[in-house]
């Protein structure tokens, strides 16, 4: 997308990232290369430190180290400059209830616009994929607050998706959505593969994580192992992490977590 | 250019454009309603071509109060609206950052200074008080931003601004045990009155509207992309300590200058954007305008009702509005819960 990041294979680069909530430090010395054009899920136990991991990596949380996106450093990027680039969808953020569903996507567009400029036709366009990609499109005369957890989950993707970014960092983003809709994410992270986007994803659910092509497992604020999703190796991290609670089987073409009775062998 | 929007968008649009121009009209007729309402009666409305006394009481009394009403209404309002979208919370109300009780002890202060009554006509005594509210209000929001380390977490913000007003309350009420003679005036004070507004106050509300209402506006994405959270809407390349910084100056603005023309009038600012919110959903940008016009119609309406009630006396304005203002956002709140009993 951008000339300036043609140089660099990697969409985000961080460098001895420590960070902290509170007084709880969270991150300890994290390294970690993310390459461009693919998709990296970060799974781990709860309270690994994940979603800080994607806050200090979108600069929206207080941190120490550098980050580096598209080879630019993150310090040196004007927040307008970044927020073009670099999208973010939280988990269990307050919703603007009284907002209609267009409007919350249009929320996506703020750093293309000016500031006392409504919004371009190429915003409306902008939205508009965004809002039927994530199959919202029916309801954007609707205010938020009248939506499902899962409609409403939809509406903030389409949000992230409308930003347009060359990366997308994403927590939870599966969280309340049905088994079809779950189908639907995927396929709209294909297509953000195929247009050369990064994606980035915090997943619970292992199963939908391993259908990425990069896995990130974190575990006590450190990266424990970085490696393909199909590497036998990562499988063996991965149930290692979870104190070998889960194992990694291949079902049909797929690699599926199963869970593990406590007491079995 | 604009992005074409659709009939379903369309909608909401014309919605916000009626419920504005109800309110204006609203406004309108409240306004020769109040010009028509006092201790004289209608027919100093009537008399006023022939009569210069008529012509003085309308032009000088009722006038300057009923405008000074609408923008007092108007400022509470607006402050309203900013405050409960910079606090994402809904009982978040224009005295939050402690303007209230700044305003208090600063007329407190005054008037045990200067010994004076709000009755008073002098013009020292009158403008003192107008300006030690205004000083007062400005100083305590200054002490809150202090308390607070600034306007970054608002939660603590919300804690300074209690801690503010209960400390400031306390120290007006010393004050009051003290000189228990400026007790009644003080009382007046507290409960807001749309009495006492010259035409000088109104310019200067009508200034402090013209700058605030379009400036707050003006920022309105940011308050849309807060109610997201705050960190979706410093994902956006939003830079957030300088706007909420520019917003609470706005909020303080504004209030400051109602109080310092009208008392604590209470409720307006709570209840006005809570009444445009109970009859459309919208964006901040209409929600700001919308809930300043239906402060000023809130306020001008009570007030008329106040002058109205018992004439030719007349009921302290902010009694009215805590009766209905309260009564109808109760009413409101039933109605929300019903349906989902029934």
């Amino acid at each position: 997308m951008s000339a300036a990041a043609v140089g660099t294979s990697f969409a985000l680069q961080a460098r001895g990232i420590h960070a902290s909530l509170g007084q709880v430090p969270v991150l300890h010395g994290i390294d970690l290369d993310l390459p461009r054009g693919r998709w990296t899920s970060v799974v781990g136990p709860n309270g690994a430190g994940k979603s800080t991991l994607l806050k200090a990596l979108a600069q929206l949380i207080p941190h120490a180290g550098e980050v580096r996106l598209l080879g630019q450093s993150l310090c040196d990027l004007p927040a307008r400059d970044r927020a073009r680039r670099l999208a973010w969808l939280g988990q269990n953020e307050s919703s603007g209830d009284d907002l209609s569903v267009w409007d919350v996507a249009m929320l996506g567009r703020l750093p293309h616009q000016d500031w006392l400029a409504g919004p371009s036709t190429a915003d409306g366009v902008a939205v508009e994929q965004a809002l039927r990609a994530t199959q919202a499109w029916e309801w954007r005369a609707r205010a938020l607050g009248q939506l499902s957890g899962g409609e409403r989950q939809r509406v903030l993707l389409a949000r992230a998706l409308a930003v347009q970014a060359d990366v997308l960092l994403m927590d939870e983003p599966l969280a309340n959505l049905d088994p079809p809709h779950q189908s639907d994410w995927l396929g709209v992270v294909r297509q953000l593969l195929t247009q050369g986007r990064t994606v980035v994803s915090v997943l619970h659910e292992i199963g939908f994580a391993l259908h990425a092509d990069d896995m990130v497992i974190v575990a006590q604020g450190r990266i424990m192992h970085q490696g393909s999703c199909r590497d036998p190796a990562t499988h063996r991290q991965l149930e290692a992490v979870f104190d070998h609670r889960i194992a990694i089987v291949p079902v049909s073409d797929q690699w599926v977590a199963l869970a593990r009775g406590a007491h079995e062998p | 250019m604009t992005a074409p929007l659709d009939a379903a968008l369309h909608r909401q649009a014309r919605l916000s454009v009626s419920v504005a121009l109800a309110l204006l009209v609203g406004s309108g007729l409240l306004l020769l309603l109040g010009l028509g309402i006092g201790s004289t009666g209608v027919e100093s409305l009537i008399a006023m071509r022939d009569d210069p006394v008529a012509l003085q009481i309308v032009r000088d009394i009722r006038a300057p109060r009923a405008v000074g009403a609408w923008l007092a209404g108007a400022l509470l309002g607006l402050a309203g609206a900013i405050a409960q979208g910079l606090f994402r919370n809904p009982l978040a109300d224009p005295y939050l950052l402690g303007s209230a009780s700044g305003a208090s002890l600063g007329v407190a202060v005054a008037l045990v200074a200067l010994g004076a009554t709000p009755h008073a006509d002098a013009w020292l005594p009158r403008f003192g008080l107008t300006g030690a509210a205004f000083v007062g209000a400005t100083a305590a929001v200054f002490l809150t931003l202090a308390l607070a380390r600034g306007v970054q977490q608002t939660m603590r913000l919300l804690l300074a601004g209690v801690v503010v007003g209960v400390v400031l309350g306390a120290l007006g009420s010393m004050l009051l045990m003290l000189q228990p003679a400026v007790m009644l005036s003080m009382q007046a004070f507290m409960l807001g009155s749309t009495g006492f507004i010259g035409w000088s106050g109104c310019a200067v509300m009508a200034l402090v509207w013209l700058a605030c209402t379009p400036l707050a506006a003006s920022l309105s994405r940011v308050l849309d992309a807060l109610s997201l959270g705050e960190a979706t809407a410093t994902s956006l390349g939003l830079p957030l300590p300088r706007l909420r910084g520019i917003l609470v100056a706005t909020l303080a603005l504004a209030t400051g200058a109602a109080v310092a023309q009208t008392g604590l009038i209470a409720f307006v600012g709570l209840a006005a954007p809570h009444l445009v919110r109970s009859m459309l959903r919208t964006t901040h940008r209409r929600f700001l305008w919308l809930s300043s016009l239906m402060g000023g119609v809130l306020l001008l309406a009570a007030d008329t009702l106040a002058r109205w009630l018992i004439a030719p006396q007349e009921l302290p304005v902010g009694v009215l509005t805590a009766v209905l203002g309260g009564g109808y956002l109760l009413w409101l709140m039933q109605r929300r819960v019903a349906p989902g009993v029934s």
